[in-house]
Formats: C-alpha cells, structure tokens, sequence
C-alpha cells in the first residue's frame, strides 16, 4: 500500500533533489553554449532569473500571505508576457529560436489535450487509446455551426465579423467551446458506459477501436450512410471556420498593431488552459478525484470501501473527453479547418506520449511534456533535422521519422522511469512498490 | 452490482434464458446470413469466387492471429508491435524475392523454383522470429511484474519504432514484388475461377498450423510453453526456464508473422511500412473473435474475419463497400469484447484441448 502525505503529491518531483540539479546543469548549459550568446541581454536575462526562481527558490511557501502564490504568479506572468518577447530571446543550439507565437497557441491546445488525457490516464488509471476520438468531435462541433457547411440554412447567433447573408450556421465560437465539451462528455460517457467495466488491456483496445471508427465516419460521410446528405465534406474536410471574437474584433483579424490574430488566439488559449488546469487540480482534489486514485491503485480495495466503481470511471472518463472536446473546437477554429486525416491514431499516441514523457497523474510534468513534444512536433524536429543536415551532413529528414521518435521516448521512458520525468511521488511509488492490478471485474473469468 | 445484471453467461448453465444480448446477437447474425443468402441467390459464381478470396485472406490472417494469440496466451500482453514485425517480414520477402538468384530462375520449372521460395521462407521466418525475440527482449521482459499498462504502452513504442524501421528501410511508397509464383487458373467450372496464387497461400498455410499443433501439444518444448502459460511461478518451480520458454514463444510467433509477410507480400504484391498496424489490427480482432488464448479459435475467427472482409468489399447487393472495412472489423472488435470477451470459442489457454 502507498502511504504519502498528500500535499506532497504534486509538487513532488520539484522537490526531488537530483531533478533540480538536472534543470539546473541544462539551463546552464544552454545560457553558456547558446549559439549567439544572448541576444538582448535584459530580456533574456529577465526570463532566465524567472524559471530559476520558479525551481531554485524552495521557500517561497514559507513566505506568509502571497507565499504560496509566487510560483504560480511568475509562471504566468512569462506565459502572458510570451507573446512580446519570443524573438528576443537568445538561440538555443540546434533547435534554434524559440517557438513563435502561433506554434505556441498549438502548443496551449495540445497541453489542454494532454492534461485532460491526464484525468484519463493519471488520475483514473484507465488507458485510453482513442482520445483523438474527442479531439474529432470537438473539432466537427465547431466545424458544423461555424462554417458553411450546411448551406441550406442561414442561422447566425453571436458570431462576430460574419456578414448576415452569409448562409450556414454561424454560432458564436464561444457558445461552441461549452457546447463542444459538453457534446464530447456525453459521448465519453456513451462510449464508457457499457466499455469501462472491461479490464485495462480490453478497455485500451475498446478506445482505440473507437479512434479508428470516428475518423472513418468522418472520411465516408460525405455521402452519409448513403442518404446523400453532406455531413462532413468527407476527405477535403470542413474548411473555412469562423474564428471567435468579442466587442467586434475579429481574431482572424485582429486589431491594430497590439492586439493581432495570433497574439489574441494565444491569450485566449492561455486563459483556456488556465482554465483546465484549475479544473484539473480542483477535481484531483475533490472527492472524486481522490476515488479515482483509489481505483487506480486497487480497483478491489476501492470498491469495498464503497466506491462505485462504474459512475466514478465514466467521470473520469468524460472530464477527460471534456475537455478534448473544447481544444478540438478551438483548435478547429484557430486553424480554421477540419480534416478527417488530423485524427490518426497516431495523435492518440502522441498525446500519451506527453503524459508519459511528464509523469502520469502530475499536473505540471503533465504540462512540460506536452508543451516539449508539441513544440518537437511544430518546430523543434524541423529545425534539429537542419541543424544536423547543414553541421553533420546527413540526408536524414528528422520530422519524417517523427513517430519513431516518440516510440522511442515511449519505450525508454516505460523502461528507466515509468513515472515519467517529474513525477508525482505517489505514482513513482505505484511503479516501484507494485500496485493490486487484478481488476475486479475480470472478463477472462467471468463476474456472474 | 452494475454490471451483474449483464453479465449473464450466454450459453449453458443451469436455468439458461435468452438474455436480451444474445437475441439482439443472434437476430443481427440472422439478418448477417439472409443479405448473404440474397446474394448468393442473385450471383452465385461471385459469391463463391469472393468466399474463395476470402478463405485465403483468412488463412493469411490465421498466420497473423496466431502470433498475437500465442503471446496473450503466455504473458497476458497484447502484442501491438507483432504486426509490424509482420510488415518487415513481408519487407524482407521483397528483399528476398528481388535478388538475383530469383531473378535468375523467375518462370523456371517448379523444381526449381520451390526450393527457392522455400529457402524465402525460411530468410523469412528466421528474421521475424528473431527480430520477436529482440523486442520481447528489449521491450518487455524489464516490465514482466509492472502494472500490466507499462508493458502495453511499450508494445505502442516499439510497434512505431519497427513501423519507422520499414519506412528508412523501403521508403514512404508501396514497393512492388516480383512476380515468382505461377499465374493462371487451378480450376476453372461455371464461371469460378480458382487461381494458382491462392491454392499456394493455403499450401503453405496448411502445413505450417500443422506443425504448429505438433509443436504445441507434442513436444517437450510445447508442453513447457503450456505449463508457463497456465501457471508461470509453479513451472518455474518444476524447473523449467520461464525467460526460454517465453523468448521461444516470441520466436514461434514471429516465425508465423514471417511466413505470413512472405506470403503477403507474393500474394498481394505490393507492400508499405504502415501495413502492420492494419493488418495486425485485424488479426488481433480475428483472435479475440475466436478467443483469445485459444489456438483453433484463432484460426477459426481468422478465416471468418476474412470472409467478413471479403463479402463486404466484394458483393454486389447492399454491401458497404472497402470504406467501411475498417470501421466493420473494429465494429465486431467492440461488441466482442464488450458482450462476448471470452471470444466464439470460450475460454481455453494455449494447451488447447
């Protein structure tokens, strides 16, 4: 049985002395070797000082007051400040400048996706192979009633910078969002129901056949079931999508020199994230939340106790579907199209590969997982690959070989450190001291 | 409890009543043989040369499923990267075939010629077997006592690493086969054509399942696999090397992968670094249809998912069509293990019966 005090759980792996001193070594390395020393050094600098005394200063807690929110404080004031000084600051060696605005606001949507699988996944313990199931959804949501896609119809309610005659459905994106996350926990809650009593392995295969059968809906149904009716545009997908906006300002276009498309769809990202995360830590701490870590460490123990096993994982799994819906619909909308080819079973994988790569059941290893792989995925491989092209002079195109590459960070992060590179300490326990994995429900022997 | 009330046993039992799954089922499998029946009765020389694509099809699954179902029966792991060893296997069939040796004697007499596809084979079987052994040596033998996730999240891992191994190894287009096997037709009556390609897929097939039978159930080594599967702490204790025996099994599987990318890659003719995780998608479906862990059942469901397949891609009258494949086969993949986890043939191990 695990035993760790629990204000321990999520700030665990920062504490864990050889990690800050891992940080640390890199951080420095990377000030020291970076390609052109520091561009401008204030600015640099600044954002250096910041991350250290986000890791480096450990009593801030002890601070009375405004203590405890310090942390949290100068972490957001670098992600809201981004926007302003991403190309100031100095060039890391081989993977070059750092990400840009746009890759940022995909980055913001990817670690939405991966915080919620980390409810999924973390928290519950369950292994889900189809996220990007809810990631569709989200993203047709938003691609049906924000588009013209039905243009038999001429409906507009709240969409800014739409003209009236216009026709299609043109809901605002906002209402969208809410509507997406709501549409995707029902289906989560669809598909768990007669799934989630199957044990791990079964119900892994379940989610990843239901991966493979909504993207395939999604690709066939522009004829839909042979009725004729148009409900997906098929393979060229749904495209363009109204981008959301407020006070009449547009986000596709922006407003002035200060408020452009890209810096407004990254705050409004950022604030969605922020969102998630409260949500997340919230519910990890609720009632619920601790009942999904009682199943995920012994499903038998937790419902002795009297935890409904059935109603406690379909929460979990239509959080987690929740809040993949709302990134799908606003990821549709900042790139402004939908295609069925965006829902491989690789997308899956690669969100789960951010939850491993951080620490299952950590919040923030969550989100330095996801916010490195995406941003590997969106710029970082391209670059390396050049690097190594022009310096090492390989033929060796990187982002090609993308999912080898995290197939390889899967495996080597499952063999040295299943719990993932900041973990929470009570999964590390899990995987180290052994959990009662037999579920209670076993279909191999039969409940009845 | 929840789930009590739908977890009826389906067949046998003392005071047995139709549960409401199972008349749901069994109306879905009459209707499922009436469209069959319609098509039959309109065009009966295409049913039958479709059911006969779709026998061979299954038998090439067969190979596949074995494999998956060999491995679940001993370690209880769903083996994600066996279809990709699958794929390099037909990749290296390609490779074989292409060489000059062939090239030299292509359209040579059958004396000839069969030594040389069964020297192919034999490249073949003894690479994928192999390259199994490697990735249950790499991948999972560190994870044996983990939570039986982590071993599941690096079969994922390793089935995308080997699937980027055939994309550096054949590049991102279909690579064509040589054309060795003879071409024509065995038999030719009312309009139903029996071709030389599909007699060969269940020449070779054949003997290979019996072999593995003979091997399973006949020999010492089989009979070690049997007792590791049903009990791996007491086998160990009665002295038998538990890491052997499973790294054999992994040997075994691989080796029926291999003879199944060879034949896959001479009967389709043309093959690509994503075909693994399809086909083996499909595979790992047709052993859970039949059961998974149980050796006939995997043949058996393999040969049925065939014909499902066929059928659907093949008959005129109401069939969905290729584009539906997929979306058909995963369809039965979750109602299987949602209503009938313990798969057509019910719950055995490996040790048969």
């Amino acid at each position: 049985m695990v035993s760790v005090a629990r204000r321990d759980v999520d700030t665990a792996g920062l504490q864990s002395r050889g990690l800050r001193m891992g940080i640390g070594a890199a951080l420095l390395l990377l000030a020291v070797a970076a390609e052109h020393g520091f561009k401008s050094l204030d600015v640099s600098t600044f954002y250096f000082l910041a991350v250290i005394a986000i890791i480096y200063v450990p009593p801030w807690e002890t601070v009375p007051g405004v203590g405890r929110y310090a942390r949290a404080t100068i972490a957001m004031i670098i992600a809201f400040t981004y926007p302003f000084v991403w190309d100031k600051l100095f060039t890391v060696p081989i993977f070059g400048a750092f990400p840009s605005v746009p890759t940022g606001v995909v980055m913001l949507v990817f670690i939405m996706m991966a915080v919620g699988l980390n409810i999924v996944v973390g928290y519950a313990g369950l292994l889900d192979l189809g996220y990007v199931a809810f990631y569709a959804i989200g993203a047709y949501v938003a691609a049906w009633f924000a588009s013209v896609q039905f243009a038999h119809v001429n409906v507009h309610f709240g969409a800014v910078g739409v003209g009236q005659n216009v026709p299609g459905f043109h809901i605002s994106v906002w209402l969208l969002l809410i509507a997406a996350g709501f549409l995707t926990a029902m289906v989560g809650v669809v598909i768990g129901l007669p799934t989630l009593r199957l044990r791990g392995d079964y119900l892994a295969i379940v989610t990843l056949g239901f991966g493979e059968i909504l993207p395939q809906i999604a690709r066939n149904s522009d004829n839909f079931f042979g009725t004729g009716f148009n409900l997906t545009n098929g393979p060229n997908g749904i495209t363009p999508i109204d981008a959301p906006g407020f006070f009449g300002v547009n986000y596709l276009t922006g407003s002035g020199t200060f408020w452009t498309s890209e810096r407004l769809f990254y705050w409004t990202g950022l604030l969605l994230l922020l969102f998630t995360i409260f949500c997340s830590v919230r519910l990890r701490d609720s009632r619920l939340g601790r009942a999904w870590i009682a199943i995920r460490e012994d499903e038998t123990a937790a419902a002795a106790m009297g935890v409904p096993l059935m109603r406690t994982k379909t929460w979990a799994y239509a959080s987690g579907a929740f809040f993949g819906g709302i990134a799908g619909a606003y990821y549709a909308s900042f790139k402004s199209a939908t295609f069925p080819g965006d829902f491989f079973f690789n997308i899956s994988v690669f969100i789960l590969c951010m939850v491993i790569l951080g620490g299952m059941g950590n919040i923030w290893g969550v989100i330095f997982g996801a916010a490195f792989l995406s941003y590997l995925d969106q710029e970082g491989l391209a670059d390396s690959g050049s690097w190594i092209s022009t310096h090492l002079h390989l033929n060796f195109n990187v982002p090609e070989y993308e999912s080898g590459i995290f197939g390889v960070i899967l495996l080597v992060v499952m063999l040295f450190r299943p719990e993932g590179l900041i973990p929470s300490t009570r999964r590390a326990a899990e995987f180290h001291e052994g959990v009662s994995d037999e579920p209670l429900y076993d279909v191999r022997h039969g409940g009845a | 409890m929840v789930t009590e009330a739908s977890r009826q046993p389906l067949a046998g039992g003392t005071g047995y009543r139709p549960s409401v799954t199972s008349i749901v089922g069994l109306s879905l499998v009459a209707l499922l043989l009436a469209w069959l029946g319609v098509n039959f009765y309109k065009t009966p020389a295409d049913f039958i040369q479709i059911f006969l694509i779709g026998f061979t099809l299954g038998a090439l699954y067969a190979l596949i499923a074995l494999g998956y179902t060999l491995v679940y029966g001993i370690l209880e792991l769903i083996n994600f990267a066996h279809g990709d060893v699958f794929m390099l296997g037909s990749m290296m069939a390609v490779t074989v075939v292409g060489t000059t040796l062939f090239n030299l004697h292509q359209g040579e007499a059958w004396y000839v010629l069969w030594p040389l596809v069964i020297v192919a084979l034999l490249i073949c079987m003894a690479f994928c077997g192999g390259l199994n052994v490697t990735v249950e040596l790499i991948a999972y033998r560190r994870l044996r006592h983990a939570p039986r996730l982590a071993p599941l999240i690096t079969a994922i891992g390793a089935s995308f690493i080997l699937q980027n191994i055939g994309l550096a190894w054949k590049g991102p287009n279909y690579v064509q086969t040589a054309s060795v096997l003879p071409t024509g037709t065995v038999f030719s009556t009312h309009g139903v054509e029996y071709t030389w390609e599909k007699l060969i897929v269940l020449i070779v097939t054949t003997p290979v399942l019996l072999i593995l039978v003979w091997l399973v159930q006949r020999t010492r080594q089989g009979k070690a696999m049997r007792a590791v599967a049903q009990d791996t702490d007491a086998a160990a204790m009665m002295g038998i090397n538990v890491n052997r025996t499973i790294s054999f099994t992994f040997l075994i599987a691989g080796a029926l992968a291999g003879v199944a990318g060879l034949l896959y890659a001479l009967y389709a003719g043309s093959v690509r670094f994503d075909q693994g995780f399809q086909l083996g998608l499909i595979a790992f479906t047709a052993a859970v249809f039949g059961g998974i862990g149980n050796l006939p059942g995997a043949v058996l469901g393999a040969v049925l998912i065939g014909l499902i397949q066929a059928f659907n891609e093949g008959l005129n009258w109401h069939a969905p069509g290729s584009d539906w494949t997929q979306s058909i086969v995963f369809t039965l993949l979750i109602l299987i293990l949602v209503f009938r986890p313990e798969g057509l043939l019910g719950e055995r191990t490996p040790e048969g019966g």
